[in-house]
């Protein structure tokens, strides 16, 4: 672990009964599976979830108190199959993950797990990294709950319907033995408000419990012909107790008058979107009073085929608020009508976009069109809505535009990745391009400016996999990289494994920063700190070689430019066959910082003699021609204007945010690029002889300076 | 719907004030987030924020967004969770471009908009990879602003923050509860910070300047550019005669407003090398500013003597091993040092320089006879380049290291025997030639031509490298000349080889100088600069 402490708030987690809890989504639903009587808590670290996973890796003693088993899951897959707890036992159970990628990966689990149904409630929490912001691909969880029949929840985006949803998911589960997923989108997940709180509860039935008494059911079991029967029941059984609890717990919610000529089908998820859209057009107040029918869908899938008739009946025309593509809901709603015979027009992504965000914008814009072709009246008078159009096509902004340059998230300040790719660039010059296969982790930055290496990927810990194809006589080799991430989560098996097997010749760099730190500094198997819960320390280079791998370089300090770039050339060139593998390994910086910095502070404040070190650039020997930034991108390396009329181009600079990490001034090295970078070694609390020394060393350097002052001919100052 | 008739007619076009911040990862975007949160719950509001902090890196733009609002007979509000273009109250930018890209986002418009931002540049790296000036101007922020936003407060919250010793969120803060657009106190504001618990000093500190700036109302958005070049008036005297010769020499042989800028080329060489030295630049001065007379250069204000003044200092002035040992060796650099890193009295400060001398360099700074005999020996000159060639780490505050870095300082009279200087002066005068043979038909082009010089920079592959681009350059000069617009085009040439370091732009450009002659008159549409 990263060291960091999330104590704070797991007390949030203790409050009881009719307190009222202040803080963001994610916790909220935390504290929601332990007021839900939870036995077991599994799942992968991502955005938007790892706040869940963090905070309760730091609960032990809530959770040994509360007898809630919690566990750090190797990947999704495995998250996905701890569930299997719950298919016998009357055991609540819950995962989360990063959907969809995490879904992809925890499929194989699901999609038993769904067949063989279950009996404690079952809740899979999905962090929905979708629009804005999203760092994969932009698909919909939808199609896995159709695909496996899993309810799928997509409860409105404040705390109390979040934390309403988890309890209520729980028990449709166990009404419909089915697993219930529950989506949150990511800014969901990360929105401060409030909710009244219960008790935590313990849950009845233990794991304890389940082990003393051991259950076995061959028709839970997906062998024939059980397997057949499992899909005869979800369809029978499982489906029609699911339709039932929804509709008699009243799981979605109806908004606005009963009687209207046209209505609103929603998302849960999309609703303050619709209505702050209602607003702008005059048809809502700020507080959620509307003119329209809306129908909210908290659960999307099923479709409760009732409710839906008994909304759409007796309007004119309704339009489907659904985010993302396929239209799965629209295109049901649309069936279910026909079915009945009931000729409510239906609009929905014809009005709507069929990608990207729903914002406030874009479905003021939909539903406005809707009004205007139904219920023109409706409009009235409404306040023109805002449009920054005006704005955004005037001259000054569209220059702005030019100008206002991208910024990406990028290698933080002194990140241990940047040598590593700085050296790859050193490589590529040195002996040509190489082909790159990426993988999911920081080191996928490298793709961006300055670096531009590295390339596509194809998931986590498949780089290697990803570069199979090539596994060709040739002179060039391929380059796969991937994190300790994913290396642990798939990567051992699916790509070092697969280039044993298959004698893949090519290169593979595994990035090791100490634990998972991309997603925030969870321990994984590597991860070089102590975890007393944990088993941690066991060292890649071990496990490559078991699986078979002759060729390993372990670095241990990446930041050693010339000494990666000359790995990196050997593994390029070697006559050996088979993989080269190089682990290159420095903790995560900025995690290393958050805990090293208090430490510095404290030693010197408690007189201990302490050397802070940062880099600097003597602005007299610098050129301007910025070489050693195209091979860094450093955040604390950046450069400045002089007032020297003899330069025309702003000169680097390095700010006071430097931790001293060292890459400038080896990759100027390395690179043979300029002497004007120095490392200043501060020293604090300097000892006795520390001060000897720089006393004599003074007197002998001062003088000379004296003495090359005093008879140097200058203009004066 | 009756109820909502019954009291909406009032309230219809009642929303949540809303609050954009931008900023990059590190800035305390999200503490300040909650600390707007904080002051509205604090009031009896109801208040929400929202962001996509994405992954751990912190070097990203992010977006916080906050809404806050009065509850109606306990009721919350429905807030949004992203904000909408055209219906933001407030944006807080902690960087400027971040303002540009509020902007860019509709988030600013002259209704209602009130635009708080620091005005310090934290450039991207797009900007600053460039091999020359790729900085983005803030005036067209201002500019845009000026047309965006119903009110704007801009200054440089970050120095205000450093000064304090924390970070640009507490700034901002400070300049939100200035601003007077929300409506709590200050001391609501403060006792949020102070609630905060973690550095609230300094953080009350940056916030109570931030606060007393912003309610003083500049009326100008306060924006730094970078700082003027430095270019003084000839001294009368410089109480050294071999100074004063110099500056003699310069009254009484230039037209007045060309001496700051031979001044300041006198200032480097005297620095460079020793007066001698200078007298030398005025030499070959003096012999371009003939040239330039007789081309008629009074009519362009001896642009040419002028532009030759700065490249020919630059150009005599190079970066040698000398002229880095002299630079890193002197005590004005040493106070220099100790001031940026803000070492104090008690502690003790040592730098370590990183340098990678090559046998290139070493048998620049031999004398030429010695020099070029070793490099017509292929053999010896790798077995002495294998000696040298490698990263060295000199700690120049120890005093052998010192010694040695000053020794090599105290060389530098033998420079004017050098390989490197013998080549240097050569290539000086081929330079200078070409900008004179076409002085006297086209006065703008032989400009050009001498502002070429500025693609030279950098040791070692950097320095091969601005001279291959400046040979590419120069080699188009035969073909452009005569042409109509030459000297745009060559100007033209000259920004694109400083676009980036692979030379791409540069192609591009000799490229569409290509299509210009292959297409007779028809100009490409990207035409000149």
């Amino acid at each position: 672990m990263a060291e960091r402490s999330f104590k704070k708030e797991v007390q949030e987690l203790r409050i009881g009964e009719g307190e009222i809890f202040r803080g963001e989504g994610i916790l909220a639903i935390t504290k929601a599976l332990l007021q839900s009587g939870v036995s077991y808590v599994g799942g992968y670290q991502g955005s938007p979830i790892s706040h869940l996973m963090d905070v309760l890796a730091d609960a032990n003693e809530l959770l040994d108190e509360l007898d809630v088993h919690f566990e750090s899951s190797a990947s999704e897959a495995s998250a996905a199959a701890m569930l299997s707890a719950s298919v016998m036992y009357p055991l609540r159970g819950a995962v989360t993950w990063k959907s969809t990628a995490g879904t992809n990966v925890a499929s194989d689990a699901l999609t038993n797990l769904a067949s063989g149904g279950v009996t404690g409630g079952t809740l899979i929490i999905l962090g929905e990294d979708f629009g804005e912001g999203s760092s994969i691909p932009q698909e919909r969880s939808h199609a896995f709950a159709m695909k496996s029949q899993m309810w799928l929840l997509d409860p409105r985006p404040n705390l109390e319907s979040l934390v309403n949803t988890v309890e209520q998911g729980f028990e449709l589960s166990e009404a419909s033995n089915t697993p219930v997923m529950m989506q949150v989108r990511i800014r969901a997940c990360h929105v401060h408000g409030e909710f009244v709180a219960k008790n935590n509860r313990s849950p009845a039935f233990k794991l304890r419990d389940a082990l003393k008494t051991p259950r076995r059911d061959i028709s839970r079991v997906v062998l024939p012909p059980a397997s057949l029967a499992q899909d005869v029941e979800k369809l029978e059984e499982r489906f029609p107790k699911a339709i039932q609890h929804i509709r008699d717990a009243k799981l979605n919610e109806f908004f606005g008058p009963k009687d209207a000529e046209v209505g609103i089908v929603v998302q849960g998820g999309l609703y303050n979107s619709l209505m702050r859209g209602l607003l702008y057009l005059g048809m809502a107040d700020a507080y959620g009073e509307t003119l329209v029918p809306i129908y909210v869908m908290n659960v999307t899938y099923p479709m409760i085929d009732d409710e839906v008739v008994a909304f759409c009946r007796d309007k004119r025309a309704v339009i489907m608020v659904e985010e993302g593509h396929p239209n799965y809901i629209e295109q049901s709603l649309i069936s279910v009508l026909h079915r009945h015979d009931i000729t409510t027009k239906v609009h929905g992504k014809d009005m709507l976009p069929m990608g990207g965000d729903y914002t406030a914008a874009v479905v003021e814009k939909g539903v406005r069109r809707f009004f205007e072709k139904h219920a023109v009246a409706m409009l009235g008078n409404h306040p023109p809505a805002p449009d920054p159009v005006p704005i955004l096509t005037s001259k000054p902004v569209m220059k702005l535009a030019e100008v206002v340059p991208p910024r990406p998230a990028g290698f933080c300040t002194g990140c241990p990745e940047r040598p590593i790719f700085a050296a790859m660039k050193l490589t590529e010059k040195d002996i040509g391009e190489h082909h790159v296969s990426g993988d999911i982790g920081c080191h996928i930055f490298a793709n961006l400016p300055p670096f531009n290496v590295s390339g596509n990927t194809m998931g986590y810990g498949l780089s290697g996999a990803g570069a199979s194809a090539f596994n060709v006589k040739s002179d060039k080799r391929t380059i796969s990289v991937m994190g300790d991430g994913g290396f642990w989560h798939n990567g051992l098996t699916s790509s070092i494994g697969n280039a044993v097997f298959n004698e893949h010749d090519g290169v593979f760099v595994i990035v090791d920063n100490h634990y998972a730190a991309a997603t925030g500094g969870q321990d994984i198997l590597s991860s070089r700190a102590d975890n007393p819960r944990r088993s941690t320390q066991h060292s890649i280079a071990t496990a490559v070689k078991g699986m078979g791998v002759k060729w390993v370089r372990q670095i241990d300090r990446t930041y050693d430019v010339s000494k990666m770039r000359a790995t990196l050339t050997e593994a390029l060139t070697t006559k050996e066959t088979g993989p080269k593998v190089i682990i290159a390994s420095s903790e995560c910086m900025l995690n290393k910082q958050r805990r090293e910095k208090p430490q510095f502070r404290a030693a010197v404040k408690a007189g201990q003699r302490m050397v802070k070190e940062r880099f600097g650039v003597d602005e007299d020997i610098c050129t301007g021609d910025h070489a050693c930034i195209r091979l860094s991108g450093c955040p604390s390396l950046s450069v400045k204007q002089t007032d020297d009329p003899l330069k025309d181009d702003p000169v680097a600079a390095i700010d006071n945010t430097c931790v001293g990490c060292g890459n400038c001034g080896e990759v100027s090295e390395a690179a043979v690029l300029c002497p004007s970078f120095y490392r200043a070694d501060v020293i604090h609390n300097p000892t006795r002889w520390d001060r000897f020394i720089a006393r004599f060393r003074n007197a002998v350097i001062g003088s000379l300076q004296n003495f090359a002052d005093t008879n140097r001919v200058a203009f004066p100052d | 719907m009756k109820a909502l008739i019954d009291h909406l007619p009032g309230r219809i076009h009642e929303k949540p004030i809303s609050i954009a911040i931008l900023a990059m990862g590190g800035q305390g975007g999200g503490v300040l987030a909650d600390w707007i949160v904080s002051i509205a719950e604090a009031q009896g509001w109801a208040a929400q924020s929202t962001s996509v902090p994405g992954v751990a890196q912190r070097t990203g733009a992010t977006i916080y967004y906050v809404e806050m609002m009065r509850p109606l007979d306990g009721k919350r509000p429905v807030f949004s969770l992203m904000p909408t273009p055209g219906d933001v109250d407030i944006v807080l930018a902690a960087e400027f471009m971040e303002a540009g890209r509020a902007i860019l986002r509709g988030f600013v418009n002259p209704a209602q908009t009130v635009l708080i931002a620091s005005s310090h540049r934290f450039y991207a790296v797009v900007e600053k990879q460039v091999p020359g000036n790729g900085v983005g101007d803030s005036m067209t922020v201002i500019e845009a602003a000026g047309i965006a936003a119903r009110k704007i407060i801009a200054f440089d919250m970050q120095e205000v923050a450093e000064r304090a010793g924390t970070v640009v969120s507490s700034a901002l803060f400070g300049a939100l509860c200035g601003a007077g657009v929300l409506p709590f106190g200050r001391d609501v504001f403060e006792t949020a910070v102070r609630a905060s618990g973690k550095g609230v000093d300094a953080s009350l500190a940056a916030f109570a300047q931030a606060h007393d700036i912003a309610r003083a109302n500049p009326p100008a958005p306060d924006v730094k550019q970078g700082p003027e070049k430095r270019l003084p008036p000839l001294p009368v005297s410089a109480g050294h005669s071999q100074l004063d010769a110099l500056l003699k020499r310069v009254r009484a042989e230039f037209p007045p407003h060309l001496h700051p800028m031979i001044y300041a080329g006198l200032r480097r060489l005297v620095d460079y090398q020793d007066p001698a030295y200078a007298q030398e630049y005025l030499d070959r001065l003096v012999s371009l500013h003939s040239h330039d007379r007789n081309a008629g250069g009074a009519a362009q204000t001896y642009s040419f003597t002028e532009t030759a003044a700065k490249y020919l200092a630059i150009g005599m002035a190079y970066d040698d091993v000398l002229r880095v040992a002299d630079l890193k060796t002197r005590a004005s650099r040493f106070r220099r040092v100790k001031d940026e890193v803000g070492a104090s009295a008690s502690q003790i400060l040592y730098t370590t320089e990183y340098m990678h001398p090559r046998m290139e360099e070493i048998v620049g700074f031999l004398p030429a006879s010695l020099g070029s005999a070793i490099e017509n020996r292929p053999r010896l000159f790798k077995a002495l380049d294998r000696l040298v060639n490698r990263g060295r780490r000199v700690r120049t505050g120890t005093v052998l290291w010192f010694l040695s870095l000053y020794t090599l300082s105290r060389l530098r009279r033998l420079r004017r025997r050098s390989l490197r200087h013998g080549r240097e002066m050569a290539h000086i005068a081929i330079w200078l030639d070409t900008a004179l043979a076409h002085l006297p038909t086209d006065y703008p082009l032989a400009v050009e031509i001498v502002r070429s010089r500025r693609l030279i920079k950098g040791y070692s592959d950097t320095h091969s490298r601005g001279l291959s681009k400046f040979d590419q350059v120069l080699a188009q000069v035969p073909r452009i000349a005569g042409r109509p617009g030459a000297a745009g085009w060559l100007a033209f040439m000259n920004k694109a080889a400083l676009g980036d370091e692979e030379g791409k732009a540069l192609d591009g450009a000799i490229r569409s100088f290509d299509a210009e002659i292959e297409g007779g008159v028809r100009r490409p549409a990207l035409s000149t600069p």
